[in-house]
């Protein structure tokens, strides 16, 4: 792993030591624990998450073992100020997400003004042509979004992804705050942190906005549909629908009647309006996409055309969290609000582009190549960690078929602290705050899941891959 | 709610239930087992594991050899045998994940924390020495289980699902005891009790864990009419079949109320329990006790089997 901490700004110390504004409040608190306290902690922090059942399941391990995420005890601690400009960019990042999703899959104004080439969409899998014409109860797309940000000076966040499609990880920000509250409750009395533990009543009630034009009544019925108790993220589509008060629902349970999505209760068949799925676009209907998926409901596609149901996301939203359209996003955000997009992208060279390629191959090294379609952190090449022979292999692929790469500089990400055996020791973050968009405006929950690389130097903070979270704090003003 | 989730609500405690009632069985053969010979012993412990249903998958792979750590840890944590007490802990904390949301954080936890409990306590073959600590855990775990569910879950639906797959289990429990074990309670066979008779009778009401129950009432006299009759018609003692099915009518009952309506299961532990409760423990031994039983248990797997398809607990 390349060493990159030395140069990287961290957001706790400052160049010459000293503890940065934000970190103020907890540093003194921390001065004055005693030692040892940490890792008491954090061997409690683990037997409470076995016992919670916050586990992940990991595909293909070969003991089907649910693993554990590492928590890390030390917040991530962002300032009011900050968060005021970060959640300005988010809301308007969002905004044009949703009506670039909504004119593709209408008139594609965007095409037809030439900045965005059409290429990206045709025979692109995540764009569903079931979509073209159709707009989703409420105008809605992303009800659910999350922006993977990653910082790399005092006001410098890029935005390193859009997650559209079903972004993942909000429990893990709910519980890591439940255990730091657990953990450290005098700390909490003297460091004012913004609250995140409403976000499921606040995600209830906008999924409830988004009522189909087939529901009446007072209270719409909301589901969750998980492919189930073997899924890597199935602690989340639980808690969740605990959280909400909604009905866990599988394939299995629902089917069409009479126009609308009816769930099999012990009463019998009982109409959904809103579905909150954790099933990809093409599980959603064996009879539109993918024919064996024994994950989706036969049919939901017609009624979900027909109004009589809604499903968050909107299938289709996929399109936008894919790596060549991204690149775009810049143009996407001013085309759509008629602003400078206040977030920044990271720059990003697209390989489908013949200079853009020489540059990327001529510099694999030091690159970051992803694949478009690409997401968790598979099937990208990190150049400055690979070895000759990796870069070599990734370079005939990228050949291959350039159009399904783009590449990054390997940025310099900021570090937080963890706790180590041998004390506190930077650590690269990300950030993805989790932001829900309903009829009545985009609400963003102060904060969102800190992942962090638990490895020195490493750079990768995915799950599978080694990474861990962080409780992450929106100081109060 | 989902009749998906209550299937597996249903589950979790018939589980949980039958895991409990394993525990009791291997103690009670343990110790009969301990009082016998080697024959008799092995005769003991070939009789828990008929009891259990477990003889075809036992014999499978031990042949008829029936010596006691063999059979324990076959019975308590055998990872091939379906019923051993780490499966069923195993199957009921699965069900508990899928029906996460119908039951409380207390619930799932308690569940969760056993199941973690138990994989490690049986990580290794278990030895006499350490069987009475292990059986003694299995049995407080539970109690723990019980005591969340009583404290913190809502009593509606979920509840009552939870409670029928409680008593079924339970009252089939019994009631293969008294099956298997029938002969031992025959009148015909001595009226007075010799030693033996007594040391088998204890036996019988400590794999129910009736035996001080049953001492307490009858004053230390054991007879085997007494204890057939405390095990099926005394309504005080949470093991009998007519208690099971005293709670079985009150859930069923609190269900046809939340739901405006009863169903055809309603109408079959109508019949069941009222020829049940109708016999005295005269009129059973007229009638036959062994033959009694059979249809017991043909009803409570009848009733079981109703419950399911009329609340759509699979499709």
């Amino acid at each position: 792993m390349t060493n990159s901490s030395a140069s990287s700004y961290d957001e706790m110390l400052d160049a010459s030591g000293a503890v940065r504004p934000a970190y103020d409040g907890y540093s003194k608190w921390l001065e004055e624990q005693p030692p040892g306290l940490l890792r008491r902690k954090g061997i409690e922090a683990e037997a409470f998450f076995r016992r919670t059942g916050i586990t992940f399941n990991v595909y293909g391990a070969e003991d089907a073992e649910e693993r554990l995420i590492p928590f890390d005890p030390v917040p991530r601690i962002i300032t009011a100020n900050q968060w005021r400009k970060l959640s300005r960019g988010i809301e308007q990042r969002v905004r044009a997400l949703n009506a670039f999703l909504h004119d593709l899959y209408h008139r594609q104004e965007i095409v037809r003004s030439g900045r965005l080439p059409e290429r990206l969409l045709k025979g692109n899998a995540a764009y569903l042509s079931q979509m073209a014409g159709f707009t989703p109860p409420g105008g809605v797309y992303t009800h659910i979004v999350g922006i993977d940000l990653v910082r790399t000076g005092e006001d410098d966040f890029m935005v390193l992804e859009d997650n559209a499609r079903t972004p993942s990880g909000v429990s893990y920000m709910l519980e890591n705050r439940e255990t730091m509250m657990a953990m450290f409750p005098e700390l909490f009395t003297r460091v004012r942190v913004r609250e995140v533990s409403d976000y499921p009543r606040r995600l209830a009630r906008s999924l409830a906005a988004c009522a189909p034009p087939a529901f009446s009544g007072t209270k719409p019925t909301v589901a969750v549909l998980t492919p189930g108790i073997y899924n890597s993220a199935y602690f989340e589509h639980a808690f969740l629908a605990d959280q909400m008060g909604a009905d866990l629902v599988e394939g299995s349970d629902l089917r069409v009647e009479n126009g609308r999505i009816a769930m099999r209760t012990t009463r019998g068949w009982q109409p959904v309006d809103v579905i909150y799925r954790r099933v990809d676009d093409e599980y959603l209907d064996p009879l539109t996409f993918n024919a064996d998926s024994v994950l989706g409901v036969s049919g939901i596609m017609d009624v979900y055309r027909a109004g009589g149901v809604t499903i968050a996301n909107a299938p289709g939203t996929g399109i936008s969290d894919d790596k060549a359209i991204y690149s775009f996003m810049p143009e996407i955000v001013e085309f759509y609000t008629g602003e400078k997009p206040i977030l920044q992208n990271v720059p990003t060279w697209r390989c489908s582009e013949p200079d853009a390629l020489k540059y990327v191959l001529d510099n694999l090294a030091d690159l970051v190549v992803k694949e478009v379609h690409g997401s968790g952190g598979y099937g990208m090449l990190i150049g400055p960690t690979s070895s000759k022979k990796e870069i070599a292999a990734f370079e005939a692929k990228l050949r291959a078929r350039p159009d399904n790469y783009i590449a990054q500089p390997t940025l310099s990400l900021s570090t937080v602290p963890i706790f180590t055996k041998a004390g506190l020791a930077p650590r690269h973050v990300d950030l993805r705050p989790f932001v829900l968009v309903s009829p009545n405006g985009i609400d963003i929950t102060p904060g969102g899941l800190t992942r962090v690389a638990l490895k020195k130097g490493s750079l990768v903070v995915n799950s599978s891959q080694g990474g861990g979270t962080k409780d992450s704090w929106v100081l109060d003003d | 709610m989902l009749g998906r989730s209550a299937n597996g609500i249903f589950w979790l405690f018939r589980y949980l239930e039958r895991a409990e009632n394993t525990a009791r069985l291997i103690e009670a053969g343990f110790r009969m087992a301990l009082t016998r010979d080697l024959r008799d012993a092995s005769d003991e412990w070939r009789s828990v594991v008929v009891t259990l249903g477990l003889q075809a998958g036992y014999e499978a792979k031990f042949g008829p050899d029936y010596n006691g750590p063999q059979v324990f840890n076959f019975i308590l944590r055998d990872k091939n045998n379906p019923g051993s007490v780490l499966s069923m802990a195993e199957q009921a904390r699965t069900n508990a994940r899928a029906v996460r949301t119908g039951i409380t954080r207390e619930v799932w936890e308690t569940v969760n924390d056993n199941w973690m409990g138990l994989r490690e306590m049986l990580a290794r073959p278990v030895n006499e020495t350490r069987l009475g600590d292990v059986l003694d855990t299995i049995r407080r775990q539970a109690t723990q289980v019980r005591g969340a569910m009583e404290g913190t879950m809502l009593r509606n639906e979920i509840y009552n699902f939870a409670r029928l797959g409680t008593f079924l289990e339970r009252a089939d429990n019994t009631a293969r005891i008294l099956d298997v074990k029938y002969y031992v309670l025959l009148p015909s066979l001595s009226y007075v009790g010799s030693s033996l008779d007594n040391v088998q009778w204890e036996n019988v009401l400590r794999s129910v864990a009736g035996e001080r129950a049953y001492r307490w009432l009858n004053a230390g006299r054991m007879e085997a009419r007494g204890i057939a009759e405390f095990l099926i018609c005394d309504g005080r003692f949470p093991r009998s079949l007519s208690f099971c099915y005293g709670k079985l009518r009150s859930n069923l009952e609190q269900l046809a109320r939340e739901y405006g309506s009863e169903v055809g299961a309603h109408s079959i532990l109508r019949d069941a329990d009222m020829r049940l409760h109708s016999q005295t423990i005269d009129t059973i031994f007229e009638q036959g006790l062994h033959q009694f039983i059979g249809d017991f248990l043909a009803t409570n797997t009848r009733l079981a089997q109703q419950i399911q398809r009329d609340y759509r607990f699979i499709e």
